[in-house]
């Protein structure tokens, strides 16, 4: 790992100056379970780092109305074990409680895992399929606007997630058929019935990233049941494949994790 | 060169390290604790596990900044004196070591595992330990020892 210049700023305005002060060559730092392997391999080597832990504001749950709010330095643990998130959306806790290993589930962050947006990762399907909303501290931002590809998302340079407001599903599940050696999905569906309809998003197999499935999403209006999305397919066309498993394999995955979830979420 | 204040196994140490300097390597190479190992490049391994704050965690993916103000926990850190951890002995008792590579973050994920279920089945123990990796022991005596170690310290 190469040096670089620390910070550790008490307030999240002196974070978002010292990230703006840094420029193209700055990164923020939550949990550094993506960040510090990635630089150990030299495949990031920033000239500034700046730690968002000691923002305590920025770590906590809340109920609010019928919608929960995760603060952005919330770690993976303490959503798995927050009897708030257990009790509103069980999907969300088993889905943090699935990521990699205890030991990066004590340190690795919602903010982090959305922001880094891994096509591998697990919060983006439960950020898109449950139709969140992301809060920098700058704006709002609807979960259908922030996925943008691969690594991409729609956040600016130096601007910082604040929290993530997941709205209160009638049901949900996720279902991941991960990979046994890093726990990343090879394949991760969840699938939603919230206020606004059905929705359901897919990890782990899409090139650009997280996506939804309009085609389950209609046919699960009409009948929230396996049976109902047995025909569905999604084309193998713009899949991944790599050594875990080709495009088909995948496109067949989405189906039968998808069938899997809806039977989960009950 | 930034300089971190801790708690390392009970006793207050303070050192002058470089930003990209890991706990692991402060552990190791400034203070002397090689029980904490180094199996991997890739944060998978768990060899390096210790203790911050109480909770488990991969020494070699948290920089010695990041801990700073911390309470740092590590194997050489368990035993009192002469009298190793009931998770420690179990380990011995079971038979859950060959090479003994693996067992010092073994040992350490054991016991925040155990800290934090009061009740631990071996489904818990196989699932707690998924990021522990061993060559050597097919991993049953392991599991066979932490469940043993988990009752023992609940004694
Ligand atoms: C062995 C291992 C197994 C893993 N398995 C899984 C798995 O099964 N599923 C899974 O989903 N993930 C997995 N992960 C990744 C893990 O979930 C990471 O914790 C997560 O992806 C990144 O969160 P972090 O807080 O550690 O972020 P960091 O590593 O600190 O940062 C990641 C990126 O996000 C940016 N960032 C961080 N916080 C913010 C913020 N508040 N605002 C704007 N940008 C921000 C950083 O600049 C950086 O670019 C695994 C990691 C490891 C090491
Ligand atoms: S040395 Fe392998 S996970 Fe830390
Ligand atoms: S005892 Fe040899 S690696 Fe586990």
């Amino acid at each position: 790992m190469y040096e670089f210049a620390y910070h550790r700023p008490s307030s999240l305005a002196d974070a978002a100056k010292l990230i703006l002060e840094a420029g193209d060559n700055g990164k923020l730092m939550a949990g550094g379970q993506t960040l510090i392997p990635t630089m150990k391999q030299r495949l990031a080597s920033p000239g500034t780092v700046v730690d968002l832990g000691a923002l305590k504001d920025l770590a906590g749950i809340k109920v609010e109305g019928n919608a929960v709010a995760i603060g952005a330095t919330t770690t993976h643990a303490a959503v798995a074990a927050s009897k708030d998130v257990q009790a509103k959306i069980k999907a969300l806790a088993e889905l943090a409680e699935g990521i990699g290993d205890r030991q990066v589930r004590h340190l690795g962050t919602i903010g982090g895992s959305i922001a880094n947006n891994d096509p591998a990762a697990d919060y983006p399907a439960a950020v898109l399929g449950l139709g969140a909303t992301i809060t920098t501290n700058q704006r709002k931002i609807a979960a259908d606007e922030f996925f943008k590809g691969l690594f991409e998302t729609a956040l600016k340079p130096g601007e910082i997630i604040t929290a993530v407001g997941f709205p209160v599903p009638e049901k949900a599940a996720y279902m991941k058929f991960r990979n046994p050696a890093s726990r990343y999905a090879i394949v991760g569906v969840f699938v939603a019935k919230t206020a606004g309809g059905v929705r359901v998003a897919v990890t782990g197999a899409g090139q650009g990233g997280v996506f939804r499935v309009p085609d389950m999403e209609k046919a699960l209006a009409g009948n929230f049941s396996a049976k109902a999305i047995e025909g569905v397919k999604v084309a193998a066309t713009s899949l991944n494949a790599d050594i875990h498993a080709s495009a088909e394999y995948r496109a067949h995955l989405i189906g039968v994790m998808a069938r899997r979830a809806v039977t989960a979420a009950g | 060169m930034p300089t971190v204040n801790l708690t390392v196994n009970g006793k207050a140490v303070s050192a002058n390290v470089e930003a990209r300097t890991l706990l692991v390597n402060l552990l190791r190479e400034q203070l002397g604790l090689t029980g904490t190992h180094v199996g991997c490049d890739t944060s998978q391994c768990g060899a390096c596990v210790v203790h911050v704050d109480g909770k488990s965690v991969k020494a070699c993916t948290l920089l010695a900044v990041q801990a700073n103000g911390s309470k740092v926990t590590t194997i050489e850190g368990l035993a009192s004196g002469d009298k190793l951890h009931p998770m420690q002995e179990a380990f011995r008792e079971h038979h859950g070591l060959q090479c003994g590579f693996c067992t010092p973050g073994m040992v350490m994920s054991a016991v925040c595992l155990a800290q934090n279920h009061p009740n631990l089945t071996e489904k818990d123990v196989r699932e707690g330990l998924e990021g522990n990796l061993c060559r050597c022991t097919g991993y049953h005596n392991i599991v066979q020892a932490v469940l043993a170690g988990a009752q023992a310290m609940r004694r």
